[in-house]
């Protein structure tokens, strides 16, 4: 996967990366276990100083999005089923109520908003049902 | 352990301080992005810093050594480059490698040659027929031959082009690789400061304003919009309130570290409508620096009575 940074954004670099292999672990572009670019060579490809890809590796850690085998490299973690549910739950609420808050005053109806998140979602890949809610 | 320490550092130019009172610590192994506008003070502190000038009052220390006494050992361990790559142009590359060569106690040939041979610079041309991004990275392989444990570097991406420029910040990144080294840079280029730098330091006026990690600087910084029926009102006066000016029936407040103070005096105001906003550090650093003065006025670009000459 390729991984981009921009300098115009208001998010910190090191949280756009942190983004974007997020993204990438959500959309199934990154494999459970696949192995990510090291400190040293993502710096030089993205052109940012170390520490910055340092960082969005350890704020992944901490969210056991990838976990770093020592001496060999930061591979993408299995994901988590129920460790901290519903903390996560509450995170993506808050997202969805942002989401549907646009919807609204964008003029969409409510059928439309659900055929389009039905729609999407089928580009995604999931991981399979846990069974909570 | 700390690279540099300064205490109150001041420099007096005809009875005007152009750097007042700089206290600053920039630890081993960071990279310190030193910003600030034209005559902010960065090239005098950059001077002070490598012995050149010596402060009025004040005192610095470089890799434990008053900087008013630097030892040769450790004037050995900083490389300095100054604005805008100044070298002697009648000089051949080589001859300019051997000439920086015969000051320093370590030489890593081998890094020089990759580099030379990777920007396809001729060992035999004057360094005043190279471009200025020629010189720039001849001046940046001299400099870091020595394997320097400092690195202090004027505005070096000053006058170069998008693409030299980008050359050049490859070659730093690589150069902040080497564990330990310390590199305090000044630009102007916002977006190569937040690729480079841990932390940065901003001078108003001679004045250090802001030391902090890169990141969090950004991400403290917020513009709040309030909007009036009439002449907007000023806005209570609370710490963190960096600037403060009027674009019409708006006021325009820029604060470091929003809390719940600045939201209770937007509160008072009433506005008729209110918004916080994030900013880019570019955005954020002109804000910061440019302080309460008005906003620009609608410039008289169309003249008054001219003919129109548009033809159809």
């Amino acid at each position: 996967m390729e991984f981009q940074v921009s300098t115009t954004s208001q998010t910190p670099i090191y949280r756009q990366l942190a983004g974007q292999i997020r993204r990438g672990v959500a959309l199934g572009k990154l494999a459970v276990g696949e192995q990510l670019p090291s400190v040293r060579e993502l710096s030089r490809q993205l052109v940012v100083n170390p520490n910055t890809i340092a960082r969005a590796y350890l704020e992944l850690e901490r969210d056991s999005v990838v976990h770093t085998r020592q001496g060999i490299g930061v591979f993408i973690a299995q994901p988590q089923s129920d460790v901290q549910k519903a903390a996560r739950k509450k995170l993506l609420l808050d997202k969805l109520d942002e989401l549907l808050t646009d919807a609204v005053y964008l003029g969409f109806t409510q059928q439309e908003v659900a055929e389009l998140v039905e729609e999407r979602s089928r580009i995604f890949s999931w991981s399979p049902a846990s069974g909570d809610p | 352990m700390d690279a540099i320490v300064t205490n109150g550092l001041t420099k007096m130019y005809n009875g005007r301080p152009v750097v007042h009172g700089l206290t600053l610590r920039i630890p081993v192994g960071c990279v310190y992005g030193f910003l600030g506008r034209n005559g902010a003070g960065k090239s005098t502190t950059t001077r002070m810093l490598t012995g050149m000038a010596f402060p009025d009052e004040g005192t610095a220390t470089v890799l434990g050594d008053d900087c008013t006494q630097l030892s040769p050992e450790t004037r050995a361990r900083i490389a300095y480059i100054a604005e805008g790559h100044p070298v002697y142009k009648w000089m051949t590359v080589n001859h300019f490698l051997k000439f920086s060569r015969s000051f320093a106690q370590r030489w890593n040939h081998p890094l020089v040659e990759q580099i030379l041979d990777y920007f396809q610079l001729s060992r035999t041309r004057k360094l005043g027929k190279l471009s200025k991004g020629q010189q720039a990275q001849v001046s940046l392989a001299a400099a870091i031959a020595p394997d320097p444990d400092l690195l202090i570097l004027d505005d070096p991406t000053l006058g170069l082009d998008t693409v030299v420029r980008r050359d050049f910040l490859e070659s730093l990144i690589q150069i902040i690789q080497r564990q330990g080294r310390t590199i305090l840079f000044s630009s102007h280029i916002l977006g190569d400061v937040e690729r480079v730098a841990d932390r940065i330091g901003i001078l108003v006026d001679g004045i250090l304003r802001v030391d902090a990690p890169t990141d969090q600087f950004k991400s403290s910084i917020r513009r709040i919009v309030l909007e009036f029926a009439g002449e907007p009102p000023p806005f209570p006066d609370c710490p963190g309130v960096v600037a403060s000016r009027i674009v019409g029936h708006k006021r325009e407040v820029i604060v470091a570290g929003l809390t719940e103070k600045h939201k209770a005096a937007m509160e008072s105001l009433s506005p008729l409508s209110s918004e916080v906003m994030e900013l880019n550090l570019e955005d954020a650093f002109i804000a910061y620096t440019r302080g309460s003065r008005p906003a620009m006025p609608l410039f008289h670009v169309q003249m008054a009575s001219s003919p129109s000459t548009v033809k159809t």
